[in-house]
């Protein structure tokens, strides 16, 4: 991988998990969370080029849908769930 | 029965004590007769009371957040009618609707032209039922189904017996499975379909939905086969031409998609002609008409397609959490039983009987759990799921039995919590259960003479 390609992927990774960890919602952000993180270790080894420019491109879809998703879900937040009160620390 | 008399009694009379917060508060602001009242139809969660987790993902899913986003557009903006063939606002909603088509046809390997948008999975197996039964009624008057299908099925063909049809309601095997041969041998040359279910919702078992659509069953004799595949589209793999299955119904909403949607596949090649339940003007094929909802529909297609992406991560990780749950439970406590066949199932659905203690009492003391005992349907009554009764478990087994269902949002700390808590609760309630103190002096239950008032 190029040197430009992988500190793209790297900010790339840091700010889906960033925006992911803003989601109220205590399942979808564990979620947002988990998978992003498996689908960066899933194709840590990809290589080729195109791959990656294609994986960018999705993952950059992604990112913009987090960012809508996690607004709505700031708008509607309800109560925590009973798991977060006991142990709501480790999760995140 | 009367086993059932005296536990209900034990239990009833000690609903009063169980530390849970929310009862207590409840307590403060109501007498107690009210408190029987909210008990039956619910409150809801005050401001800083705690959401219980949510574990009933057969009843209902979330939905995705990337659903959502995909739906939102044609909430907003785009409100052609897809029908409407004379504007652009038409056009771009009859783009989406057609897209949808082909994410929700590619998930089941069929053609786009083969799907027909339905309100729901309770919709779709209405029409294929009594869509086929009545275009074929002047040569074929007979319908094979299970015991063990879903409420719409069953009450479809109950509806048809109605109108003269005949139709034979199959037992099962102790497994849930149906048994082929005795299949085999119901279908008469004027059987017009069988239905038969891809995924039981309440114990989860995996039909041999291939083998019946195989030639030897079904197609070889020119019968129909439907499946109501709700709970495995999108969950399991699913291809309707290795299958061989005429008609196929799906539901939006079990899918992590929005609910009130859902999807019914007509085969074309052989064709399957259905009596339209609904008249109007001719959306569909002329096989559902109404217009088109194309942001539900929109919806449906976004989750089908996200289904069939994370089809194994997901498959994957809830086998996981469910072996997790099983294992602990199974660990903590003794004379637990799961339902439906230990293989052939889909694991995110764990149905499990807890010897002498009530289900419903349990479901009442796990509180901070979203569970059911069953289908949501015939959750409000308290009599035992047909289902478990068609599969042969014992009376007193079928009223102590819980379904845990496991999803795409559920986390190993909520499969943690649930575990731990149910261990407890059902090792208090049976500390107070006379039946259990029995048990562990010795007596065989089924031995008693329980006398009649």
């Amino acid at each position: 991988m190029a040197a430009s390609s992988r500190s793209q992927v790297l900010s790339l990774y840091k700010l889906l998990m960033k925006e992911s960890s803003k989601f109220p919602s205590y399942n979808y952000r564990t979620y947002a969370l988990r998978r992003v993180r498996d689908a960066f270790k899933e194709n840590k080894h990809v290589e080729d080029s195109k791959t990656v420019e294609v994986l960018l491109n999705k993952a950059r879809d992604n990112l913009a849908v987090l960012q809508r998703q996690v607004s709505i879900g700031q708008m509607y937040a309800t109560q925590k769930i009973v798991v977060e009160e006991h142990r709501g620390k480790k999760t995140i | 029965m009367l086993s059932r008399t005296v536990l209900r009694n034990i239990f009833g009379a000690s609903r009063g004590g169980f530390p849970c917060r929310a009862w207590n508060y409840s307590e403060s602001v109501s007498n107690a007769n009210h408190r029987e009242k909210e008990n039956l139809t619910g409150r809801d969660l005050e401001k800083h009371e705690l959401r219980p987790l949510y574990m009933d993902f057969q009843a209902t899913t979330p939905m995705d957040p990337r659903v959502l986003d995909a739906m939102l557009p044609y909430q907003v903006n785009y409100y052609g009618n897809p029908h409407s063939r004379t504007h652009a606002y038409g056009w771009e909603s009859e783009r989406a609707v057609e897209m949808a088509r082909k994410q929700v046809a590619d998930l089941i390997g069929a053609d786009p032209r083969e799907i027909v948008f339905t309100s729901g999975a309770t919709e779709s197996n209405n029409m294929s039922i009594k869509g086929v039964a009545r275009f074929y009624k002047s040569r074929k008057k007979h319908v094979v189904t299970t015991q063990t299908e879903h409420k719409c099925v069953l009450d479809s063909c109950r509806a048809l017996e109605a109108e003269g049809f005949d139709v034979t309601y199959l037992p099962v095997k102790s497994n849930g499975l149906v048994d082929l041969e005795q299949l085999e041998e119901t279908i008469r040359p004027d059987t017009s379909l069988v239905s038969v279910m891809t995924v039981n919702n309440e114990i989860g078992v995996k039909q041999p939905v291939k083998e019946i659509g195989s030639g030897r069953v079904c197609r070889s004799k020119k019968v129909f086969f439907h499946t109501d595949a709700a709970q495995a589209v999108g969950k399991i793999p699913v291809n309707v031409n290795e299958w061989n299955v005429d008609l196929m119904s799906i539901s939006g909403h079990k899918i992590y998609g929005p609910k009130g949607v859902g999807a019914l596949y007509v085969r074309r090649r052989p064709r399957v002609r259905l009596d339209p339940l609904q008249s109007g003007g001719g959306q569909e094929r002329g096989l559902r008409s109404g217009t088109v909802p194309t942001p539900l529909v929109v919806g449906l297609g976004a989750a089908c397609e996200i289904a069939q992406q994370e089809m194994q991560y997901d498959h994957r990780r809830i086998s996981m959490l469910a072996d997790r749950l099983l294992g602990k439970i199974m660990a903590g406590i003794p004379d637990v039983v799961m339902n439906g066949d230990p293989e052939k199932r889909y694991p995110g659905c764990i149905n499990i009987s807890f010897a002498y203690v009530e289900g419903e009492s349990l479901l009442m003391a796990l509180k901070d759990v979203a569970l059911s005992s069953g289908s949501a349907c015939t959750s409000a009554s308290l009599e035992p799921s047909y289902v478990l009764r068609a599969i042969g478990t014992d009376e007193d087994l079928a009223h102590s039995s819980i379904r845990f269902g496991v999803g795409r949002f559920t986390t190993e700390d909520e499969v943690d919590y649930t575990a731990e808590k149910c261990i407890q609760q059902v090792k208090r309630l049976r500390e107070m259960s006379p039946l259990w103190e029995m048990v562990q002096e010795g007596i065989d239950l089924k031995s008693i003479k329980w006398t009649q008032h």
